[in-house]
């Protein structure tokens, strides 16, 4: 009974699932899907490199502070960080002053409580706060943005494939519409106010460049802060904000692993010495 | 891995070995396989326990700045140090005669003034605003609260009176209210903690 | 419930006596996995999944606990309660990791074990209780991690929510107020949030308590074993300690190496980068894909393109995936066959091996965008699915010559060994 039922269920379920293979199948051939421009001319990101490469790559703290300042200097106008606190700047090597400084100059303010009248007012930051956003809430945000909403920054190499490459490339991806793009896809022209960039997923993005220039930020340290220079120290920065403990979690797993290797290798010993008698005919 | 942890009584009656130096061998690998899972396991139970403590953002507000310019003589404010009630109190020159003409040695927890303030701010009091009875905050800092019988504080709990160095005086709580550690930055702030 | 030779616990130290007396558990657990439980001795490496099925659970349960202790229930903060684990918690980025990636070694060692059971046919008589209590497991543990994956409420949790729900939206008449049921809500909120996070913290107990029912279960025939030939006698069997913890205590070894590669220099590699966003009801993911462990069940929901009649494409989808899981519980009564290891029958081997690719296949298509060609491909793998268990096994278990078995467990060993100690012994041919 259970395996005329069974027949019955799997002839019903496989037959019609061929059937359905059939007609897709015949409407593949029929009307081939159409090839999208994204498909066609969306990139992967660039191949490049960073000092935390790799399974015992580290933080570059240099590079880390100078992406800082292109984060401070750029991004902080229009992007949020609202994940990380001045102190985490620790992190990248600054101390206690330094991050007192650097709260207490951020051109944001924080939102508070005046203390006498009860009304909503702003401070400086401290120390203990997170990175103050731009923009009050979205729709203030999209107002100002022509109606796009710049997205929050502190998780964004976790939140895109090969994030530290991806927004390396996005930043240093802005070029003219390719003139084969329009001839295959004429529909596709970039609208007004947006701007063709083939590392973004739908190829047409809001942002405008925002790194258009050498020498758009002065680096403390004498780098020379080329465009390329800039978008790698912004995103190995991003990769520090997305990730600060991933230093942490490396070496952890060093350690660990090299105590599981010899106390496996330990266990197996142990193992064939107690199956020594079992292993041999009886 | 807890499991193995059993092995180290049974190795020796199944490991059969000629000689009794190749006995002595394998137990020893069963007892060094053992030992090592034991280690293991204690190691990872080291991040289990230390979770529990404080945070990195909890820790980051271990310490408070305090403004006192606009507190003037006579007032107390009332602000928080770590999640808990601080008290910090502009005295009068009437009330720091008041604390020191005390007898120290009538005091349950005898200590002056001075022990209670930074040198040559003896107008700033700051203390904790924790009855040192059952934890309760006591009464005083605010406009027109009760400040019990000797002008301090006073515990609405079960009637503990301090006075104008915040010394119990009357009442159960068995000590005076603590001073936490704190420092000057400037002539009209502080640093707690 | 065992063996006549099995061990027998005696306490020598007198407070031991005592306990036995009162209470006798150290008595249960050696009757259980102690030397008190006569195993085959021929098992392979195989048969350690079970046990690290277990560990995986205890890593589960340990390391979720601790994420409760830093998480709020609120479509507020929960996104910002785990990011703040991940960042300012004493080892929190270990334990948020470790429950993660331990979700995924949980699936691919149940996963091991019941490719295992498949092959060496554990779910027949006289196991099939152990079988089907397994099968609970797993229902349970896919009921656990779909939750689980929620709470973080990232772009994923949300739509993943939002997507499996609307599964049920897709049974007639019942269909949306089971929905709305469900979610609390018209679309996931907080209402879902928090009965999701109290019934994944729930489960696991659960799971934990059907674990022991089906050791429980297993303990009444005892352990199955890769020539699937019974235990006839004492020398057939070792007790299992110290023989099989020495053995599973490798196993872990082993397991956890490779959980910590993934732990510590991977964590993010089985996750989607897009739950590192926070929900937005207002914003669709370009591919809304549940977690790897749930691919294959995936691709058969979407392999449904064709309505049958007046049975909606979505409706047959769904019945199409709760059959998938639902008729392995019929497996014991499908597969009739009297030799019990794949070991001994070359035509099921064949087709087992099918299976496994049809699945890997399966879980490929479901991971990848709903598009051609992978849709026409899920169509075939999910057709021979249906097919391998519900028409082919059957089959096969009548028309299937099987290869002579060993006359015992024994026998096996000592052909493997080479040692035959003169007495002629009847080589089983692999």
């Amino acid at each position: 009974m259970v395996r005329i039922g069974a027949f019955l269920v799997g002839l019903f379920f496989s037959g019609w699932l061929l059937i359905s293979f059939l007609v897709g199948a015949v409407a593949y051939v029929t009307e081939p899907p159409a090839v999208t421009v994204e498909h066609e001319f969306h990139r992967d990101p660039k191949h490049v490199s960073f000092s935390f490469d790799g399974p015992f790559g580290t933080f570059d703290q240099a590079q880390l502070q100078r992406g800082f300042q292109v984060f401070k200097e750029v991004c902080s106008a229009c992007h949020s960080l609202k994940f990380v606190a001045f102190r985490d700047l620790k992190g990248i090597g600054y101390n206690d002053a330094e991050i007192k400084a650097i709260a207490k100059n951020w051109a944001i303010k924080t939102p508070d409580v005046d203390p006498k009248t009860g009304e909503m007012s702003t401070r400086a930051p401290v120390p203990a706060d997170y990175f103050p956003k731009p923009f009050a809430n979205n729709v203030a945000a999209a107002a100002a943005n022509n109606n796009a909403i710049p997205p929050d920054l502190s998780l964004m190499t976790k939140a895109r494939h090969h994030g530290s490459a991806y927004v390396y490339s996005l930043i240093t991806g802005f070029q003219p519409q390719p003139a084969e793009l329009l001839k295959e896809f004429p529909d596709a022209k970039t609208p007004q106010g947006l701007h063709y960039n083939p590392y973004f997923a739908n190829l047409n993005l809001a942002m405008a460049p925002p790194l258009t220039a050498d020498g758009q930020v002065t680096y403390g340290d004498g780098t020379k802060a080329s465009v390329d220079q800039m978008a790698q120290d912004v995103a190995a920065f991003l990769t520090w904000t997305a990730e600060p403990k991933l230093e942490n979690r490396r070496r952890a797993g060093l350690a660990t692993i090299f105590f599981l290797l010899i106390a496996t290798g330990l266990a197996y010993m142990a193992y064939q010495n107690i199956w020594a008698d079992k292993k041999k005919a009886a | 891995m807890a499991i193995v942890e059993h092995m180290e009584s049974e190795g020796a009656t199944v490991s059969g070995g000629s000689g009794s130096d190749g006995v002595r061998r394998r137990d020893f690998i069963n007892i060094a396989a053992v030992s090592f899972a034991g280690v293991g396991a204690v190691a990872v139970v080291v991040p289990l326990i230390d979770q529990m403590n404080p945070s990195a953002d909890v820790l980051a507000l271990a310490s408070t700045e305090v403004d006192l310019s606009s507190i003037q003589p006579g007032q107390a404010i009332k602000t928080t140090f770590r999640s808990q009630p601080l008290f910090v109190r502009h005295l009068t020159d009437k009330e720091i005669a008041e604390a020191d003409k005390v007898d120290i040695a009538s005091l349950r927890d005898p200590q002056t003034l001075e022990q209670r303030t930074v040198d040559g701010k003896k107008q700033w009091l700051i203390t904790m605003g924790v009855c040192t009875h059952l934890g309760c905050v006591p009464l005083g800092a605010g406009e027109g609260e009760n400040r019990g019988e000797f002008g301090g504080y006073f515990c609405p709990c079960h009637g503990s009176s301090y006075d104008t160095a915040a010394r119990i005086r009357k009442g159960p709580a068995p000590k005076n209210l603590e001073v936490p550690k704190y420092s000057f930055t400037s002539d009209t702030a502080i640093l707690v903690g | 419930m065992s063996f006549p030779w099995a061990e027998q616990y005696t306490p020598k130290h007198p407070v031991m006596q005592w306990v036995d007396e009162k209470l006798p558990l150290p008595r249960l657990v050696y009757n259980a996995v102690g030397a008190g439980y006569p195993v085959p001795r021929n098992l392979n490496y195989f048969w350690n999944f079970g046990v690290l099925a277990g560990l995986a659970l205890m890593i589960q349960i340990v390391t979720g606990i601790i994420m409760a202790m830093h998480y709020g229930a609120n479509t507020a903060v929960a996104f910002a309660t785990v990011e703040q684990t991940m960042r300012d918690v004493n080892a929190g980025w270990l334990m948020r990791y470790a429950h993660a990636t331990g979700a995924s070694f949980f699936f691919i060692v149940v996963y091991l074990h019941i490719f295992r059971g498949l092959y060496f046919g554990s779910y027949k008589a006289p196991r099939e209780m152990v079988w089907l209590l397994g099968l609970v497991i797993f229902l349970l543990m896919m009921a656990t991690a779909f939750m689980g994956y929620v709470l973080p409420w990232g772009q994923m949790s949300y739509w993943g929510a939002k997507v499996i729900t609307g599964l049920f939206g897709a049974i007639p008449v019942v269909g949306e107020p089971i929905q709305t049921w469900l979610l609390g809500g018209f679309a996931p909120g907080n209402a879902s949030l928090n009965r999701f996070f109290s019934l994944h913290f729930l489960l696991p107990f659960v799971i934990a308590a059907v674990v022991i029912l089906h050791i429980w279960a297993l303990h009444i025939p005892g352990s199955s074993n890769p020539t699937g030939v019974e235990v006839k006698g004492p020398q057939d069997t070792v007790p299992f300690h110290p023989y099989y913890t020495a053995k599973d205590g490798f196993g872990a070894g082993v397991f956890l190496i490779l959980f910590a590669i993934l732990l510590f220099y991977a964590p993010n590699y089985l996750g989607h980068p897009d739950n590192y966003i926070e929900a937005n009801p207002l914003s669709t993911p370009a591919h809304i894909v549940p977690e790897w462990y749930f691919w294959p069940f995936y691709a058969i929901l979407r392999a449904f393109t064709v309505d049958f009649f007046f049975v909606p494409a979505k409706l047959l989808g769904v019945l199409a995936m709760f059959a998938s899981i639902l008729l392995l519980f019929f497996l014991p009564w499908l597969d009739t066959s009297a030799v019990r290891s794949g070991s001994y029958r070359p035509t099921f081997r064949k087709f087992f091996w099918i299976l496994i690719i049809d699945v890997l296949i399966l879980g490929y298509c479901g991971g990848a965008p709903a598009a051609e060609p992978y849709v026409m491909i899920s169509q075939v793998a999910a057709a021979y699915y249906f097919a391998h268990f519900l028409i082919i096994l059957p089959l096969i278990s009548r028309f299937e010559k099987p290869l002579p078995l060993p006359n015992s467990i024994t026998e096996a060993v000592l052909a493997k060994y080479g040692k035959t100690d003169g007495e002629p012994v009847a080589v089983p041919a692999e």
